[in-house]
């Protein structure tokens, strides 16, 4: 008899993906400014490290919530014994009204309709128990989160078809591409339960627009299945055209109370937009009655710490704070992507224009040797081995164009990025001069056997090194 | 097409039994010493309130705990980032060295064989997501928490065939009982992959004795299956050398160190119960078995202890004298407590299960049914819940195979009001005893004059005793 079961024993949670390689690697020869200046440097980590100094700011300014205090009194028993799976009333306000407050209170929502969870990866997964029988599918547009394969599938038995979208139009969701994903479900015998899409996008950076957001509904309506928009990076939006939520076509659409306003549900998390990923706080919106009943029962699986509860509820009612948050969280962010764009761009590389998020997903398809996915995990090998730097390969996020990468920026000081920036150069200088890209002629074929390597990337350091463009 | 899946539309989660729709009326209408004394006090809810002042006198001596701060320095930029499902080292280094501290030091655990989760809620399912498929089975013996149902079942698939126990001989497991219920779910067809077991025991209040241990490990053994002891209340047990842990009981066997066996031992811990914690989600898998180490580990990113949690409470655990301090007081305030209540029920002739452990007695009122069925026990739960105003949890919540018992707890509430609990209790039981004697001395002496008085002046006198100072 089979003594283990078979998630136990089965490699299907994905975290065998050359997106976790990547950081096995990190792990072993982590870059270190002063300790260790040759090691590689993390890009492969969507963390949003550029806005701590104001949290901390706040804390030092309101200890209370910290030490378990509230106007004096100390307040540890209750939040000792809290285990209440609705969650603290105070923290859930505060959390609806801050959402809306990043989607500029254009839509408001309801703290009944709000579960909270331990992470998204928690409010994910439940709501695919919620939503669909093993054995079930959800369409999700490509590129996606490498996580998905583990969070949506693992232990649901769910399955996730893709939905293809491909640079010729910026990665934008069509209406053939759904069509054709839906049709590819059924092929395999799979009932299609929902779409799910990340919105702003992971590893796209960019937001939905309204003819996506609109698509999609229409889409849902005539199938009659759900649609989970997985917002955790909505407070990341730096520029235009802006951040539009589903719930806000939704309403504009007149939908409130319809059938389909009960199958669109909303995911969300500080992770990202608060930089608060350790502190485990995830929430899931739904207008459905029963999917908020079942999925507050399930987080008992899953239930975010009381502590934490009570010190977020006190930051995010700060109304100053949060304003004042997220619009100097946004120009940092806007900064920093702004300093990547411009880096990879000096080196001949090209990034897909984005306006959220805590990367760019960057297009190297020039600097393979053929157009294949051998190609790109030999390409990113490179990258991760000579020129030190661990970032993800877009096959690890199923795009079906070889070539793109997804290189964070917000985890990070300036002059790492600096550093990175400068690396990449490098190595896009040597690489074309060896000759290893596509776009390599003959001439420089045969001056490269003339000359020792050595010379040759001397020469082309020579020509870039200006301090200015540090 | 059905729009939702069968695990969100259905009732499997047991969240309607008796058990939770006592605590829906305490919700109506709590208990308040001041502000409601008629209230229902709530005894069905399994939370140590005891010793929170030494907690709290801790974090007032120790505010960078709490301030998120090491030597002076904040630490709050690594806190907000760590989401390592690996746990922080420190914290479960602490962690080890608490439970081993629980447990007289007779056992040793290390640290890369625990899995931090959040809550023993999510550590339960987590096992059963990787010792079965949906469709096999866990032995448990009766009675046995009601939230198992929902928490091993529900989204797992995974089936739980009863082992019962019996109070002929104090709820013990026999080797019968364990053939018998492996025999069960062969009837049933259900490949049955282990048996788990709580120790000390939710609901009894026992901890299982060497005798129960050998026969569970030999079991193991014969069948090839797994054993999972949830030891969420082992820091509750009143006098610590009783306490014999599965791991403890394991190596006392002299049972090699590479013999198959240790692969199916785990352990399931948590500080919900001992340090009074619950609202923190503190969990913990350990396992002898890398694979399920490592796959729990995997899972636990569906449930992982807060950063700033881990961070309070390994400042907290590492503080060896207080941690000393407070297993040694919580454990003595814990037995005076139960103490109170088992004199309290003997003074109303109620007797309890002979306990060593936990926040609850297993409470014998099997002589104040109605008949010996599920129907009256449950006329009694709701008699107790609605005129005595207790809410208390009947055994049949627990999946009890006799009728008359139930969990009553004890260290949930203030000493005061415990002593109204009881006086409660005591005038109820007065109160039917007197009624049925007087029904019976009536049914005799009074039959002749039934005829001759209208029937409104019989139903008045029992209610004449009724003194006030016995309220």
């Amino acid at each position: 008899m089979r003594h283990l079961s078979t998630k136990a024993t089965c490699n299907s949670h994905g975290q065998d993906s050359s997106y976790f390689l990547g950081w096995e690697e990190y792990e072993k020869n982590p870059y270190d400014e002063v300790q260790n200046p040759k090691g590689i440097i993390q890009m492969g980590l969507a963390e949003n490290q550029l806005s701590f100094d104001l949290l901390e700011l706040w804390l030092e300014k309101n200890p209370e919530p910290a030490g378990f205090k509230r106007d004096g009194k100390s307040i540890f028993r209750e939040l000792a014994l809290f285990q209440d799976y609705h969650g603290l009333p105070a923290f859930k306000k505060a959390l609806v009204e801050f959402m809306a407050e990043i989607r500029g209170n254009r839509v408001s929502f309801d703290p009944n309709h709000m579960v909270l969870t331990a992470g998204a990866t928690s409010a994910n997964e439940t709501l695919m128990f919620c939503l669909a029988e093993p054995g079930e599918a959800f369409l999700l547009p490509t590129p996606y989160y490498p996580g998905f394969d583990r969070d949506l599938k693992w232990r649901t038995g769910v399955e996730i078809v893709p939905i293809h979208c491909t640079s010729s139009n910026d990665f934008q969701i069509t209406e053939t591409a759904l069509e054709a994903a839906y049709h590819e479900a059924q092929q395999r015998n799979l009932r299609v339960k929902g779409v799910l899409v990340t919105n702003p996008s992971n590893p796209l950076g960019t937001t939905l627009s309204r003819s996506e957001l609109n698509l999609l509904i229409s889409f849902i309506t005539t199938k009659g299945i759900h649609l989970i928009s997985d917002e955790i990076y909505s407070g990341t939006v730096f520029s235009s055209p802006g951040f539009v939520s589903v719930m806000e076509v939704l309403k504009d659409r007149n939908c409130d109370e319809t059938e389909v306003w009960d199958r669109v549900h909303i995911v969300n998390s500080l992770s990202k937009d608060l930089g608060l990923p350790g502190f485990r706080v995830g929430a899931i919106y739904s207008n459905d009655d029963m999917v908020v009943a079942a999925a507050t029962k399930m987080s008992s699986f899953g239930l975010m710490s009381s502590q934490t509860q009570y010190l977020l509820s006190a930051l995010l009612s700060d109304k100053k704070f949060t304003k004042n948050y997220i619009s100097e969280n946004q120009k940092r962010l806007k900064k920093r992507q702004n300093m990547l764009v411009m880096g990879l761009k000096r080196a001949g590389i090209s990034c897909l224009k984005s306006n959220a998020g805590l990367f760019c997903w960057v297009n190297m398809r020039h600097l393979l040797r053929s157009d294949t996915f051998e190609a790109e995990m030999e390409l990113w090998k490179k990258i991760v081995y000579d020129v030190r730097l661990n970032i993800s390969p877009g096959s690890s996020c199923h795009c079906t164009e070889p070539g793109w990468f997804r290189v964070c920026f917000a985890n990070m000081t300036e002059e790492t990025l600096d550093l990175a920036i400068q690396r990449l150069k490098d190595f896009v200088v040597e690489h074309t001069a060896n000759g290893h890209s596509k776009s390599n002629n003959s001439s420089k074929n045969s001056k490269r056997k003339l000359l020792p390597k050595w010379v040759l990337r001397l020469s082309s350091r020579d020509r870039d090194h200006e301090p200015d463009e540090r | 097409m059905q729009m939702l899946s069968r695990k969100a539309a259905c009732d499997s989660h047991g969240q309607d039994s008796s058990y939770f729709l006592g605590w829906q009326e305490y919700e109506k209408n709590p208990y308040h010493e001041v502000l409601n004394p008629n209230g229902i006090i709530q005894m069905g809810l399994a939370e140590n309130q005891l010793s929170f002042d030494l907690a709290e006198s801790w974090l007032a001596n120790n505010p960078d705990a709490l301030g998120l701060k090491r030597d002076g320095k904040s630490v709050f930029k690594e806190l907000a980032l760590f989401q390592d499902y690996h746990g922080m080292p420190t914290f479960k280094n602490e962690l080890v060295e608490f439970m081993a501290k629980l447990r007289g030091y007779k056992v040793e655990f290390d640290p890369k064989k625990l899995v931090l989760v959040a809550g023993s809620t999510s550590a339960n399912e987590s096992l059963m997501f990787c010792l079965a498929e949906p469709g096999e089975a866990f032995l448990l013996p009766t009675p046995y928490y009601p939230g198992f149902d929902r928490d091993l079942k529900w989204r797992t698939g995974v089936e739980i065939v009863p082992i019962h126990c019996s109070s002929s001989n104090g709820f013990k497991i026999t080797g019968c009982a364990l053939e018998d219920a492996y025999e069960q779910a062969k009837k049933l067809n259900l490949n049955v992959k282990g048996v788990l077991v709580t120790n000390p025991s939710n609901p009894l209040g026992t901890t299982m004795d060497r005798d129960e241990l050998n026969l569970l490990i030999d079991f193991a053994i014969t069948k090839k299956i797994h054993i999972v002891s949830d030891e969420i209340y082992s820091g509750t047990v009143f006098d610590s050398t009783s306490f014999v842990s599965i791991i403890e009981a394991v190596t006392d066997r002299n049972i090699d160190d590479t013999h198959e066996l240790w692969n199916r031992i785990h352990m399931v811990y948590s500080l919900s119960k001992d340090l009074g914690l619950p609202g923190f989600r503190v969990g913990m898998i350990y396992s002898n078995d890398e694979t399920v180490v490592a796959a729990a580990t995997k899972m636990s990113s569906f449930g992982l202890v807060s950063s700033q949690t881990q961070f309070l409470l390994t400042n907290m655990l590492s503080d060896n004298k207080f941690t000393s301090k407070y297993i040694e007081e919580n454990r003595k305030r814990l037995k005076s407590r139960k103490e109170m209540l088992v004199s309290g029920l003997s003074g109303a002739g109620i007797e309890c299960l002979n306990s060593n452990a936990c926040l609850f007695c297993w409470v014998d009122m099997r002589h104040l049914l109605s008949s010996d069925t599920f129907e009256a026990e449950k006329e009694l739960s709701k008699r107790i819940l609605f005129e005595v105003g207790l809410n208390i949890s009947p055994g049949s919540s627990c999946h009890c195979s006799e009728p008359g018992w139930f969990r009553i707890c004890f260290a949930n509430m203030s000493q005061e009001t415990l002593k109204v609990a009881i006086t409660r209790i005591k005038d109820f039981v007065e109160s039917i005893t007197f009624s049925r004697e007087n029904c019976n001395h009536q049914l005799t002496v009074l039959d002749s004059r039934r005829r001759l008085v209208s029937k409104w002046v019989l139903p008045l006198s029992p209610y004449d005793n009724n003194e006030p100072a016995d309220r």
